[in-house]
């Protein structure tokens, strides 16, 4: 690993992002949008909006950042910038820890931005610490691009990795808990819903924003996201190949 | 390998989608020559410079670069290779592509003002590529690969669709680069260029017919030009192949 070659690829991806800001607006204004709306929707149940909506500005980064990062990555590869690379002096670990910090940073301003407006204007209330929340959004947001990179190893076209959101993480945000107590549904998915990453990561923003503190319990799923990440990253980087067909 | 091989091809065997593409080749090139790889579109070529700069998967055979297996990580800022297809960031300027590469380089900033000249794109040093000619494109990617100062270039057809004085002012670096000690592997479909090479290699069908200097070649044929040179060679392989029956 070399520190320039990682902060050299953080800065050319920060400089990607800047040229396209329309999806920068994006990152930022939909998952507020979508809170406002989720608010309309749960008015006449007491409660529910509270409930669901701490977790959920910590759950919006995973999902923006595995679109974003596995659409850039497949770009990479199909505009063949990754082949140049491959055969230059750049470790592959350089390239995803570049945009593991590009993106770590992206997520740190759209979280704090979410959670302001969540905490601030829409009422959504935390027992626990707001800064915590902001804090595990954005380990949420590094897990989120780790299994992006990963899935667009799987992808050849852009379409193909659009459709990725639904079937990779979709699944994770219906048995995660949000929707319904996992104690709660047919027993072979609660069993399912410990295979998945999104899981950890919303157990432990939900009892940051219910129970106030992490506990044993919490401490132990975010020791599972951080897990999950850095074997993402692995499989990512084993999917980096310098030599192709 | 001796001393003055640049490059060394032992027996190389590639099979892509199943057909045998390079069946078996061998071939030598000289340390500080600019060598022509001249033939069709589907002949190969490309297939060749991918083995050589350690992309491609390979069946069987021995691919030697400077002394190193190609590929080898001590060749990575050694060899500079410009895919067919400009391989830079089209949302990004020249120069923050530049900037990019020299950065995992490791080359001073003063370096990216010279080779932008050296491609002739000053006045379009701030432009995004998306803003640029397929041709300028292409000099980008070509100046990402001259940063380095690289003891060899491989370049896939690097003046395809270049204006005649742009092209005319390319081959006079290209030989200036060889006079400086530098090995250039240019690979061209198109024939003329044979005049601007030092050696020559003449591919057919994955086979190579011809490896020599152009005015050999074109004694020992008879023939004009290089396009004659080149029917006259495919001839001979006929005449060679039915009298073998």
């Amino acid at each position: 690993m070399t520190p320039r070659v990682v902060g050299a690829t953080a800065q050319r991806v920060m400089e990607q992002l800047r040229r396209d800001p329309r999806t920068l607006a994006m990152i930022i204004v939909v998952p507020c949008v979508l809170l406002l709306l989720l608010k309309g929707v749960l008015e006449g149940q007491p409660g529910s909006f509270e409930r669901v909506g701490g977790p959920l500005v910590g759950i919006f980064p995973l999902i923006l950042m595995f679109l974003v990062t596995s659409i850039t990555m497949l770009r990479e590869r199909t505009t063949g910038t990754l082949e140049r690379l491959m055969t230059m002096p750049l470790a592959k670990l350089d390239l995803l820890l570049g945009y593991g910090i590009a993106f770590a940073a992206v997520a740190a301003v759209q979280a704090t931005i979410v959670a302001g407006v969540a905490f601030g204007l829409l009422g959504v209330e935390a027992a626990g610490s707001t800064i915590a929340v902001v804090l595990l959004a954005i380990a949420n947001a590094v897990l989120g691009m780790a299994l992006g990179l990963l899935a667009s190893a799987f992808a050849q076209t852009e379409f193909q990795a659009v459709q990725f959101m639904p079937a990779f993480i979709l699944p994770q945000l219906l048995l995660c808990g949000l929707f319904a107590p996992r104690d709660q549904m047919a027993s072979v998915l609660e069993a399912l819903s410990y295979a998945l990453p999104m899981t950890y990561a919303y157990d432990a923003l939900e009892r940051i924003t219910t129970d106030g503190s992490l506990g044993g319990r919490g401490w132990l799923d975010v020791a599972v996201t951080v897990g999950a990440t850095l074997l993402a990253l692995v499989l990512a980087a084993a999917t980096l190949r310098r030599r192709t067909a | 390998m001796s001393p003055d091989r640049a490059i060394s091809v032992t027996d190389l065997n590639v099979r892509r989608g199943g057909k045998l593409v390079l069946p078996g080749i061998s071939l030598e090139i000289e340390r500080g020559k600019v060598t022509g790889l001249l033939g069709p579109s589907g002949t190969g070529k490309t297939t060749l410079i991918r083995a050589i700069v350690g992309v491609q998967i390979v069946e069987s055979g021995e691919v030697t670069v400077l002394g190193e297996p190609a590929g080898s990580a001590g060749l990575r800022s050694r060899v500079a290779y410009v895919t067919q297809a400009p391989s830079v960031y089209r949302d990004l300027t020249v120069r923050e592509n530049l900037r990019y590469f020299a950065r995992i380089l490791d080359v001073p900033a003063e370096r990216i003002t010279e080779v932008i000249e050296t491609v002739h794109l000053g006045e379009q040093a701030d432009q995004e590529i998306d803003n640029l000619s397929g041709g300028q494109g292409a000099r980008v990617s070509l100046a990402t690969a001259l940063l380095g100062r690289p003891e060899m270039l491989v370049l896939d057809e690097p003046t395809v669709g270049l204006d005649p004085v742009l092209r005319a002012d390319l081959w006079r670096t290209f030989t200036g680069l060889a006079a400086e000690g530098a090995t250039l592997l240019i690979s061209s479909h198109v024939m003329d260029e044979a005049v601007h090479c030092d050696r020559l290699l003449l591919m057919r069908e994955g086979d190579i017919l011809a490896a020599s200097a152009p005015q050999a070649l074109l004694d020992r044929t008879g023939a004009a030009d290089m396009e004659q040179a080149f029917l006259k060679l495919i001839e001979e392989g006929r005449g060679a192949q039915r009298g073998g029956e």
